[in-house]
């Protein structure tokens, strides 16, 4: 490692001057943070994979990989992520195209609904739709069976179509959110000279609109894919009854079993290291797809879309939208809501029936979801404020100080973005259980390490947006009024980036603060999350409380939110 | 069938704030077969909301657009063709070619779309980059193209179906001047051969009169004067148009018993034949710097002091104070006044124009931004 570190800047003191100091203590120290936190898990489980002590081992990897109950799992995952894409992608290109380009009235209240899948994590909707269509106990399956005498549920929601439908409600806005942002950044000449040369509107769509936002189209099905693929809230919360299992939730299986056994731990890495397979897999299927080439559709002179006029399909469409937002955004919230406040689950849903019970409980006398109140809390903040700064780091050494070796921390910090949440848990113990001395498990630490490899790829992105805007000459200027380096750092930079460091905070604090995927490999006794409680509480069977602490996460991630709006209510471009 | 009418086309639009504002306002043209009319003023005066209109991109609040014996628009008839069946040609300040085309099929696409036969279709389309200089880019994309290529792209597609009418929307801004100035030909050479009428959109003069047969100038919402560039630039019809159409100096006056003077207190009148019906009163005397003489002799002008001399490529340029206003004047390379000095001043060719107030100034300034 140090021989590396050595080759890697040898030839920088070439700059010679004084910045150089401040600037490389700054590279090292976030390349050694990451290398620690993202890069030694992933070899770490590599090595454990294929190796036994220090004698290389295939036969591990190949058992766990023929293992029939494994075969089917990837079967699964393929199958749940490649129809959730298809779904949400076709969804997503719908409302897309009714925002960006027609006439639709309510624009603003859908695109505002559209967001709220982005705020909750999509086991609190696997959660609500049980409580709604389980086979037996969920509300519509009763109903639905009191009003036809039928014995067979509606539907059932503990099923491979459940899991689909959960997993698009939640993802289908990455391709909505996607798309809508190149539509109305897209330059309207575009379809208008298609439209002066001749072509009708639906000639328009297919043979321009569609091609041109191809692009963004593939970037946002690739993200559903990838986060359908490594996803366990859904499938963990709707498939275990019916031993529906997908690669993440095996692998939280097989560690689970094993309760902390070092062969159970080695089984899980092999099966990471097939889950990653299946990630790069399709991420080198989107690099094909796109290999057509981003385009510059970014052109001319603002100016506002032709909007097609819907005419007498307005009403109907707009109709099926609000329905179908209703359904996806208000209905499991309003279940999550409303259960929470019941006395026991299954009985209907009157006034008499309502407590306030459950709360007492889970705010009152148990002191676990009191504890896991405060670890989520501490853990999001902390790891809010430790990795927006590594954010920063990384973002000011790739964007202004571009030393030999950028291209290599760009990429350890963009690698999580890519890398499962439950795979990156599964490295982070085998390096801190005291392989290297350090035994963390079990302790909070481990859960902030965690969190800090897998938020720093949006801590950087989001501090490079905000660094990029700042021009070299801003500092250059305060150089050359008499600001040393440092200070031109601290009294102009860091000022002009401190809306962006803020916002990158909370995009950091609010998926943290629901974090399931990784705390639940990570979690000791006392160092329950927030997400790791209500999941508990809910496998346990105690549904309304489970519902009741699920809408006290609801009211921070809310808060959350309202302060984010807060900060960056006038963010202007500098 | 390429005359263009439009009569009493008003185009109003609700802000984002909610007040309303009349983009274009009782717009009554009639554009002549093979006309090369241009439509001129300030961002935000209304002339790419009526080219906008003219192509069936916006639909209007009030009056109708023929084209030829052809109604396209007209309110009063809730008639409305929408603008792939106008058959037009259309050129975009941003160019517009499609990135994802080639340019081969790029041009191609107004015969596609009409589903020509494919031998016809190839021909044509090389017709077309011949005209336009293209050969042999056919299978470039546009990227790979610079600025002056992308828009011959596009011109040579919106000649391809030989369309009658040509609207043109600022599309030589996006070049570097050398090359505006030989698209500008390259465009008037295009016309002659296929003898198709021109519509011309910009905010730059000297394109527009160098361009166009005709023309017009437009400020907030409203023509204020149609008529040839020669006209125009002779005989503006107000204080806007003779400040928009070239250089200008306005020195506010006082007119005293039928006499022009400087500012309040100076005994000596400026020499000039006030229009009739100007009654006393302040008003403005325009000037253009090159329509100046400036000399040292006694009794040659009315006397001022050079305050500032600049050298620029085609004249000189001095700063002359006159009882406290400042003009400039632009005389030919040669004979020098030094900095300083005293001066006599020969208005040749001024007019007289009323004031404007301030509240006409704001109202445009609001427009740009919206």
């Amino acid at each position: 490692m140090k021989f590396f570190l050595t080759s890697m800047f040898g030839k920088e003191t070439s700059r010679g001057d004084r910045r150089f100091g401040l600037d490389r203590i700054v590279f090292l120290l976030s390349l050694f943070i990451l290398i620690v936190t993202v890069l030694m898990p992933m070899l770490m489980i590599v090595v454990r994979t294929f190796f036994k002590g220090t004698q290389p081992d295939w036969a591990l990897f190949t058992r766990v990989v023929l293992a029939p109950e494994n075969l089917s799992a990837i079967y699964n995952t393929v199958k749940i992520g490649f129809l959730v894409t298809l779904f949400g992608t076709v969804l997503g290109l719908f409302y897309a195209w009714l925002i960006g380009r027609s006439d639709i009235p309510m624009k603003g209240l859908m695109k505002a609904l559209f967001t709220i899948p982005y705020m909750f994590p999509p086991f609190f909707g696997a959660m609500a739709w049980s409580l709604l269509l389980a086979p037996r106990s969920g509300y519509m399956n009763k109903w639905f069976m009191q009003l036809t005498g039928s014995t067979a549920p509606l539907l059932d929601i503990n099923s491979i179509g459940g899991i689909v439908f959960v997993e698009t409600c939640y993802y289908f806005p990455f391709v909505f959110l996607q798309v809508v942002s190149a539509l109305e950044r897209m330059d309207p000449t575009l379809e208008e000279s298609a439209r002066i040369a001749g072509a009708g509107q639906w000639y328009v769509i297919r043979k321009i609109t569609l091609p041109l936002v191809l692009p963004a189209i593939a970037a946002g099905a690739m993200l559903i894919l990838i986060s359908s693929i490594s996803h366990f809230g859904v499938p963990a919360i709707l498939g275990f009854s019916n031993n529906i299992f997908t690669l993440p939730t095996k692998i939280y299986q097989l560690i689970n079993r094993s309760a902390g056994s070092f062969d159970g731990i080695r089984e899980g890495a092999a099966l990471s290291i097939l889950l990653v397979g299946v990630v790069v897999a399709a991420l080198y299927i989107q690099r094909l797809v796109l290999k057509t080439g981003h385009y510059d559709i970014i052109k001319g002179k603002s100016m506002r879309p032709m909007l097609i006029k819907l005419r007498g399909a307005k009403i109907p469409l707009l109709g099926i939208s609000l329905l179908s937002l209703f359904v996806i955004v208000v209905v499991p919230l309003f279940m999550i809501f409303i259960v929470g406040f019941l006395k026991a689950y299954g009985l209907p849903l009157t006034l008499q029936n309502l407590t306030l019970r459950n709360y007492e409980y889970i705010l009152g006398q148990s002191k676990m979801v009191r504890d896991s109140i405060v670890n989520s809390l501490f853990l999001s903040v902390a790891s809010g404020v430790i990795t927006m700064f590594l954010g920063v780091m990384i973002a000011y050494v790739v964007i202004k100080v571009k030393p030999r070796g950028k291209g290599f921390l760009e990429m350890l910090s963009l690698l999580p973005y890519s890398i499962p949440g439950l795979v990156l848990a599964i490295g982070v113990i085998l390096v801190w259980s005291g392989a290297f001395g350090i035994n963390l498990y079990n302790t909070i630490w481990i859960i902030l390490i965690a969190y800090i490899a897998r938020y720093v790829s949006f801590a950087m992105k989001s501090a490079s947006a905000s660094l990029e805007q700042v021009h070299y000459s801003l500092e250059e200027a305060a150089r050359s009024c008499g600001a040393t380096h440092l200070e031109s750092l601290r009294d102009i930079t860091i000022p002009l980036i401190r809306p962006g460091m803020i916002a990158g905070f909370f995009l950091i604090f609010l998926p943290a603060m629901r974090e399931l995927t990784t705390s639940v490999l990570l979690y000791g006794p006392f160092t329950r999350t927030l997400g790791v409680a209500i999941y508990a509480i809910n496998s346990e069977g105690n549904t309304v409380q489970a519902s009741a602490l699920a809408t006290v996460a609801i009211g921070i991630i809310i808060a959350g939110h309202f302060a984010l709006r807060y900060v960056t209510r006038d963010r202007k471009g500098i | 069938m390429s005359r263009i009418t439009l009569k009493n086309v008003t185009k109003e639009f609700v802000t984002r704030g909610g007040h309303r504002v009349t983009a274009v306002d009782n717009f009554n043209l009639e554009i002549q077969e093979g006309e090369c009319f241009s439509f001129l003023g300030p961002s935000g005066c209304g002339k790419t909301t009526t080219l906008r209109m003219i192509a069936g991109f916006e639909d209007l609040t009030e009056g109708e657009i023929w084209l030829g014996d052809k109604p396209v628009s007209v309110k009063s008839k809730n008639l409305y063709v929408p603008p792939e069946e106008r058959g037009l040609g259309m050129v975009f300040q941003a160019f517009a070619v499609w990135p994802h085309l080639n340019v081969f099929e790029n041009v191609a696409f107004p015969l596609r779309v009409k589903k020509t036969p494919r031998d016809e279709l190839r021909e044509r389309v090389m017709t077309a980059l011949g005209h336009t200089d293209l050969q042999g880019a056919e299978k470039a994309y546009p990227s790979d193209l610079s600025g002056g290529q992308q828009q011959r792209i596009a011109l040579a597609r919106a000649i391809v179906t030989n369309p009658r009418v040509m609207l043109l929307d600022e599309p030589l801004s996006n070049l570097d001047p050398k090359l505006r100035e030989s698209m500008r030909f390259e465009i008037k050479a295009l016309q002659k051969k296929f003898n198709f009428t021109i519509i011309f959109v910009t905010h730059d003069q000297s394109e527009a009169m160098a361009l166009s047969d005709r023309m017009l100038v437009m400020d907030l919402g409203k023509i204020i004067q149609t008529g040839t560039p020669r006209e125009m630039y002779q005989n503006p019809a107000n204080k806007f148009v003779y400040g928009f159409l070239g250089l200008s100096n306005f020195l506010r006056v006082r007119v005293r018993d039928g006499r022009v003077f400087p500012a309040e207190g100076t005994i000596q009148p400026i020499p000039f034949e006030l229009p009739q019906g100007v009654s006393d009163g302040e008003g403005l005397l325009a000037s253009r710097p090159n329509e100046i003489g400036l000399s040292r002799t006694e009794g040659t002008g009315y006397p001022g002091r050079i305050e500032k001399r600049l050298y620029m490529t085609f004249c000189i340029e001095y700063h002359v104070n006159i009882a406290g206003q400042v003009i400039r004047v632009h005389t030919p390379h040669g004979n020098v006044l030094p900095e300083g000095c005293g001066c006599f001043v020969q208005f040749r060719n001024p007019r007289w124009y009323a004031g404007e107030s301030e509240q006409v100034e704001l109202e445009r300034i609001e427009r740009q931004v919206i």
